[in-house]
């Protein structure tokens, strides 16, 4: 059974049309990369894939059932840039926060849920940095501190908005480690990635957007120039050029 | 009259207990609008309950607090729709919006004031102390009315504590599991509708939106975990509140309102210059330390 079914996705910000039209369906188990230029919907099709954006039309399964009843199969890490990281909290609270679906209204986490936070700082090197405040963190370690926080959900199919943008080395690597491993263990990972440099080598399955589905498949018979060119208008190097200009730009923006 | 003196006597006892309950409600509600970054929200919120005040007043001729209360929290809810349907239907920005509302109802609100003050009754001319605040006024059916609404704020707040914490550090991953986050939101806002009526009496319209502000603020100089800074808050508030209804009582014409929010921007220029870690002297000699 495919882990993520959608159908006829249309999402409109006011009259602008983001997204028109989208079909798209994703093995359980595999490593999928949202890939397109900018503006081309990517985040906004995670979102109105986790119902957080309203959608004109479409429908959409996890799992073969609507996303409402299939929550607890749902793992979601936003960009990192979407909180205000000088918020008063701890690295270990904000993990915990993984834990509140389950835990359900007004119940607070206890001894378990602490555990299991600190179980998912370790997978992501972290674990010596759970009483520091959040806003402490390098922009990477922020990055791992949501990452173990999805973990501490305990889903089976993961949605991560860009999470290796603008993070050191280190943190792809950690980043990319722990993906493999939930791939390896059946759960499915679906991630807006901004590097096509990059993408080939980490992601099996691809998804080519810019408004529209252009292509979605394995790796091999997707990632294919021809596909690229459609997806980003003009010639692959240009492409390749602006995403290099973007990343300098969000460097310069952090300094 | 000295401290001692104050403590034992009746109107002071109601003074000291509505006031200090008044800054531990508003400390409390105020860490949540503060990091939701809704201060300015607040001030539109209390100055719209000016024409709410005076039209229960107007139409039930009473004035218990409790009458006059319902209205302004009424009113306060109607500037928060408006606010709301502007924003989303007119497609202005949030701050036009919040000046509009803010103007519109405080308007409304001083004109109806002008009126039932100038009218020659008695009984009217007292209700312009919502404008300043006037602690002495305050009577044992008042600072009842006070501690219930309190109870019920802060009770809300440490019942969906959990809640409010991920709905205003992350909203994006609170709808993600499924919390109703605009229904959170409503509430959120409802409570600070309660914490801004209770402070209506003792602090004012004018200047109600600094008692929500204020404590926040100087809290989160000193810690970096979100209880702390709640509790802190609630301190604040507290001493805050305290010393200025105090003051005002024991000097004649001194209008209880400006004296708390001088009172409380002590407490915040000394957090703001002294707290560890983040306090502008330490980073100052952190930074010249090395």
């Amino acid at each position: 059974m495919n882990a993520l079914d959608i159908h006829d996705l249309t999402v409109s910000y006011r009259d602008k049309v983001a997204l028109q039209d989208v079909d798209l369906a994703i093995p359980a188990g595999k490593l999928a990369a949202i890939i397109g230029p900018n503006g081309a919907g990517k985040s906004t099709l995670l979102k109105a894939a986790l119902g957080l954006v309203p959608t004109v039309a479409g429908s959409v399964l996890v799992h073969g059932q609507p996303y409402a009843k299939q929550r607890h199969l749902v793992g979601y890490v936003p960009q990192r840039s979407s909180v205000d990281w000088d918020f008063p909290t701890t690295v270990l609270d904000v993990v915990l926060m993984g834990t509140y679906r389950r835990l359900g209204w007004i119940r607070r986490p206890g001894k378990a849920e602490r555990a299991r936070a600190l179980a998912c700082l370790d997978q992501v090197g972290m674990a010596d940095h759970a009483d520091r405040q959040i806003g402490q963190l390098s922009g990477g370690q922020q990055q791992r501190v949501f990452l173990a926080r999805a973990l501490a959900q305990d889903a089976s199919v993961y949605f991560l908005d860009e999470p290796m943008a603008g993070v050191d080395a280190v943190t792809e690597q950690t980043i990319l480690s722990v993906l493999q491993d939930l791939a390896r263990q059946g759960r499915t990972i679906i991630c807006v990635h901004h590097d096509l440099d990059s993408a080939p080598q980490y992601f099996d399955w691809v998804v080519l957007l810019n408004m529209r589905v252009i292509a979605s498949g394995p790796l091999a018979t997707t990632f294919t120039a021809d596909n690229l060119r459609k997806t980003y208008g003009g010639s692959m190097r240009a492409a390749i050029a602006h995403f290099q200009h973007f990343e300098e730009e969000l460097e310069q923006a952090k300094r | 009259m000295n401290i001692a003196e104050l403590l034992s006597d009746y109107t002071a006892r109601n003074v000291a207990l509505g006031s200090s309950l008044l800054g531990v409600t508003s400390g409390v509600l105020g860490c949540f609008a503060v990091l939701r970054r809704q201060g300015l929200l607040g001030d539109v919120l209390a100055h719209a309950a000016l024409p709410g005040i005076c039209l229960a007043y107007l139409l039930t001729n009473s004035k218990s607090s409790l009458v006059l209360l319902l209205g302004a929290a009424i009113a306060g809810w109607l500037a928060a729709l408006a606010l709301l349907q502007i924003v989303q239907q007119a497609r202005l920005s949030e701050d036009s919006a919040l000046g509009i509302v803010l103007s519109t109802f405080f308007a409304a609100g001083i004109t109806l004031l002008t009126f039932l003050t100038k009218r020659g009754d008695a009984q009217g001319a007292g209700l312009d102390r919502f404008l300043f605040g006037q602690a002495a006024a305050l009577i044992e059916e008042d600072v009842f009315v006070i501690a219930v609404l309190a109870a019920i704020a802060i009770g809300a707040t440490a019942l969906f504590y959990k809640e409010f914490k991920l709905l205003t550090f992350d909203a994006l991953f609170a709808r993600s599991i499924g919390l109703p986050t605009q229904a959170l939101s409503v509430l959120l806002t409802s409570l600070v509708v309660v914490a801004i009526v209770i402070g209506l009496q003792t602090v004012g319209v004018v200047l109600m939106a600094a008692m929500l502000i204020g404590p926040a603020v100087a809290a989160r100089q000193w810690t970096d975990r979100l209880g702390v800074m709640v509790a802190l808050a609630a301190l604040f508030g507290a001493a805050a509140g305290l010393a200025g209804a105090l003051i005002s009582l024991s000097a004649e014409n001194i209008p209880t309102g400006p004296v708390t929010i001088l009172s409380l921007t002590l407490i915040v220029l000394f957090s703001l210059l002294l707290a560890p870690a983040r306090g502008l002297v330490w980073r100052r000699l952190n930074r010249s330390g090395g």
